[in-house]
């Protein structure tokens, strides 16, 4: 028997699951919400961690910040993993043409030598930097609270697996593999990256994972990255390296992007008393410091007599992003 | 055109390598011990973490690229299928009652593993199984989504799926078992996970969770988990190599780790094939058109294919659980026994039940020749004469559970199914009870661990399963009605036997109209 189950007109019995009705009212969710509003267990768990057993599985003291409803920090671009990978996978398609047309043509060959050599000296240890920035998020995925926060954290952990890899493939193809091990020397004790490298590693040692995401997804990456990809880019592209430009061009929209999503965790956040702003400044005043410390030396091989200025001028900027999002720092 | 820039194209193997090793460092700041607090204290030794092999090969951008495929093809059918009223096509809604245990008891299980491989992928100091895991952490929270999305169109016409995917997992009594398995897992150490999850779930079990669902919902037109299901498939493949890998990497860094490895081995196999005895009786009673029994399924996924598997460890010195005995025997009951207690508790259930009728019961007579007819027809009969009498039995309390594996203890001796298997232990003066050798066994193992276990049942019955503000003092007061109502369990419609429901009732009106329109 066939039967033509499209012409039928069904009333539905509900729009959607208990849990967003009472959160959004009644009426159809959006798969964003359908996967990201309390898939995560809140209070039932049956032992002890081994690993840390003053807390259950998913516990909301593993942080200093505290919220009423941790939902509040949802993410502006509502990525579940469908519409994650999905963006990602645009982005890299055209970031692998750039890297198709440079091998296939040769355009490395065309970059000045002295930005070539800056390449390999600034951009490619930096896939070291992106490692550490990979284990922090997936830390606050393991460890935080709330799918709204730690699924994103995945994606960005993910992320910063991506732009470690694009790193490494600038160093292979400027200069092939010796890059990458001469990257990884000046890493571990070229004078240069020391005081990154002493940072980074302080970051892998931090427990709240809240401060994991002030110091790394705001502060680091809110000074660092436009360092790369707005200003060394912009020296890059006016003295004729062109083809180091497209290689960061993923990089440069990641970051635009990304900064929009750090920003709403930490306004609502900020917003949601006076203790939670007063500790989520303190964490900025302490880890701007700390990151300006380590990005001098490699600003200065950057910029050169600009460093100061430039560095100055990253500051200001970076101080009025927090002052928006309602920071006092 | 400059030849260097040839010269140096890289075969993907060496690409690969430059791409993931390297990233990772030896801290000179912070100790190594700081860095990876989780690193030792289960006792498993590493020497050269180097020596992992990476099972996969996909940086991310290939990543990105292959799934984002994957979740355009999957979405385009998820989205037609709703829009054809897709769940008209299935042989019968009671089927839906395996999906509804599916999204209750499973989904919520994806969301876990997502969350413990995202810790293993921070916690090893290997940068290679580090990516791996990451790698499944992040597949893990797409099965999750996936799954609710497809059955979310489910929700909005059948009853019983309005909880949503993890509301109900830490309330209903018969979800603490998948539940206790993966909080069990979650707060043991990296390496146990990866043993427990990564090899004994995903590697040894999986075909038996994974196929029954998948061949049972393609042989009752639910085209909904059949497409999730397919789509996880490529995912799958590469978690079952991980778990594997996982295993010989861990075998071969040290002779030490071998009766660690050992001693988990046994426990979650123990562990995760009484998890599976919910799926053998979601096998065996609750689809519509029956795929294969659950006793076949064992014989060829565990006992061929296991068996296999245990031939290649055995090299490493791994020997078969011992606990595998008993399965031979358990296999021919454990289905009946199960749906025998959900049926009696159907008015406790977030999903409907039913007694076999005559053409089920020889089926089941047919596939359990040594068992059927002579332990549990008997039982089914005498439950369906007072169901026509009108008087379909519900008992009025609800089932004590075992300590460890938190079934009901309704498993029978192995030497005699007419008598129920307790076993009990003492520790620190309190006596625990457990429904089996296998869960004794684990229980005396790690009795600081079990003692802790939240006992749906038990709780219910110390009060601690009401809403908020229940008074318990007030007349008429009905414990029962109290805990639905706290598990959002709606009572007479998500509940008791599907015979009468409303969800056979509008099946059977839509399915109707939608003949009448032909
Ligand atoms: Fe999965
Ligand atoms: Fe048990």
């Amino acid at each position: 028997m066939q039967i033509d189950l499209r012409t039928v007109a069904i009333k539905p019995l509900r729009n959607t699951f208990d849990h967003l009705v009472e959160r959004f009212g009644d009426k159809p969710a959006s798969r964003y919400q359908e996967g990201s509003y309390n898939i995560q267990q809140e209070s039932i768990f049956h032992y002890r961690p081994a690993w840390d057993a003053d807390n259950v599985l998913f516990d909301k003291k593993r942080t200093k910040i505290q919220m009423k409803d941790w939902y509040a920090l949802k993410d502006p671009r509502q990525y579940y993993y469908g519409s994650y990978t999905i963006t990602r996978a645009r982005q890299q398609d055209a970031a692998e043409s750039s890297f198709e047309m440079i091998e296939d043509r040769g355009l490395a060959e065309l970059v000045p030598a002295d930005l070539k050599q800056m390449a390999l000296d600034v951009l490619v240890p930096m896939r070291h930097v992106e490692w550490g920035g990979n284990m922090g998020n997936s830390y606050i995925t393991a460890y935080g609270y709330g799918t709204v926060i730690t699924q994103p954290c995945l994606y960005h952990a993910m992320d910063h697996l991506g732009v470690a890899q694009y790193l490494t493939r600038i160093g292979l193809v400027l200069d092939g593999p010796e890059a990458l091990d001469t990257a990884k020397e000046a890493w571990m004790s070229g004078a240069m990256w020391q005081p990154m490298r002493r940072h980074v590693e302080n970051l892998l040692v931090l427990q709240d994972w809240f401060e994991i995401f002030v110091a790394q997804n705001l502060v680091l990456e809110g000074l660092l990255n436009p360092m790369l990809y707005d200003y060394l880019d912009a020296e890059f592209s006016a003295k004729g390296a062109t083809a180091i430009s497209m290689m960061t061009r993923f990089m440069a929209e990641w970051s635009a992007e990304t900064a929009k999503w750090v920003d709403a965790q930490i306004k609502v956040a900020a917003a949601e008393s006076a203790e939670n702003k007063a500790q989520l400044s303190a964490w900025v005043t302490q880890y701007r410091a700390e990151t300006l410390d380590a990005l001098a030396p490699i600003a200065k091989r950057s910029f050169g007599d600009k460093a100061d200025e430039l560095l100055a001028d990253l500051t200001s900027e970076f101080n009025a992003r927090c002052a928006k999002l309602g920071l006092a720092v | 055109m400059d030849m260097k820039a040839n010269k140096k194209k890289l075969g993907l193997k060496e690409k690969y390598a430059h791409m993931t090793r390297g990233l990772d460092w030896e801290t000179t700041y912070q100790p190594k011990e700081k860095v990876f607090p989780q690193a030792t204290f289960e006792g498993i030794k590493v020497h050269d973490w180097d020596k992992w092999e990476d099972p996969f090969r996909l940086t991310m951008d290939a990543y990105w690229k292959y799934q984002a495929e994957k979740e355009r093809k999957l979405y385009a059918v998820l989205d037609a299928f709703a829009q054809n009223n897709g769940h008209l096509g299935l042989t019968d809604a009671r089927y839906l009652s395996a999906v509804k245990l599916f999204l209750t008891g499973i989904s919520p299980l994806e969301y876990v593993a997502h969350r413990g491989f995202a810790a293993a992928g921070r916690n090893f100091p290997g940068v290679g199984p580090r990516v791996a895991c990451l790698m499944q952490s992040i597949d893990e929270v797409r099965h999750a989504q996936t799954q609710i999305h497809a059955l979310s169109n489910y929700n909005k016409f059948y009853e019983g799926f309005h909880a949503g995917a993890t509301h109900q997992i830490e309330r209903v009594w018969y979800l603490s078992v998948p539940k206790s398995f993966f909080d069990d897992a979650f707060s043991a150490g990296p390496f146990e996970w990866m043993i427990a999850i990564g090899f004994s779930f995903e590697y040894v079990l999986t075909n038996l969770l994974f196929v029954p669902f998948m061949s049972g919902a393609a042989y009752n037109g639910d085209m909904a988990t059949v497409t999730f299901g397919f789509s996880a498939q490529s995912d799958e493949a590469r978690h079952m190599t991980l778990g594997l890998e996982c295993i010989k990497f861990m075998l071969e860094q040290d002779p030490d780790n071998l009766p660690i490895v050992q001693k988990w081995i046994d426990k979650w196999a123990w562990r995760g094939i009484r998890v599976l005895s919910l799926v053998a009786t979601m096998m065996d009673y609750m689809l519509p058109k029956r795929v294969m029994s659950w006793k076949e399924a064992w014989e060829i996924y565990f006992e061929q294919n296991g068996g296999a598997l245990f031939n290649d460890l055995a090299k490493y010195g791994i020997k078969v659980p011992e606990c595998i005995t008993q399965c031979t025997v358990d296999k021919e009951h454990i289905s009946h026994q199960i749906w025998l207690t959900l049926c009696t508790h159907g008015h406790a259930m977030a999903l409907h039940t039913w007694l076999p009728n005559a053409d089920e019961m020889d089926w089941l007579s047919a596939k359990y020749p040594n068992t059927f007819d002579k332990y549990y027809r008997p039982r089914f009969e005498k439950l369906q004469e007072l169901a026509d009498k009108g008087e379909r039995f519900y008992a009025n309390t609800l089932p004590m559970l075992c300590q460890v594996c938190q079934i009901p203890m309704l498993f029978t001796e192995p030497d005699d199914p007419t008598k129920i298997c307790y076993r009990e232990s003492e520790y620190q003066g309190e006596k625990y009870h457990t429904c089996s050798d296998g869960c004794k066994h684990i229980f005396d193992d790690e009795p600081e661990k079990y003692i802790q276990a939240w006992l749906p049942v038990h709780q219910v019955y110390m009060g601690n399963c009401w809403p908020e503000g229940t008074d318990p003092t007030v007349e008429g007061f009905n414990p029962l009605a109290k805990y639905l109502e706290w598990c959002h369990i709606e009572d007479g419609k998500d509940n008791c036997d599907y015979e009468g429901s409303s969800d056979q009732a509008n099946f059977a009106a839509w399915r109707g109209v939608a003949t009448q329109n032909v």
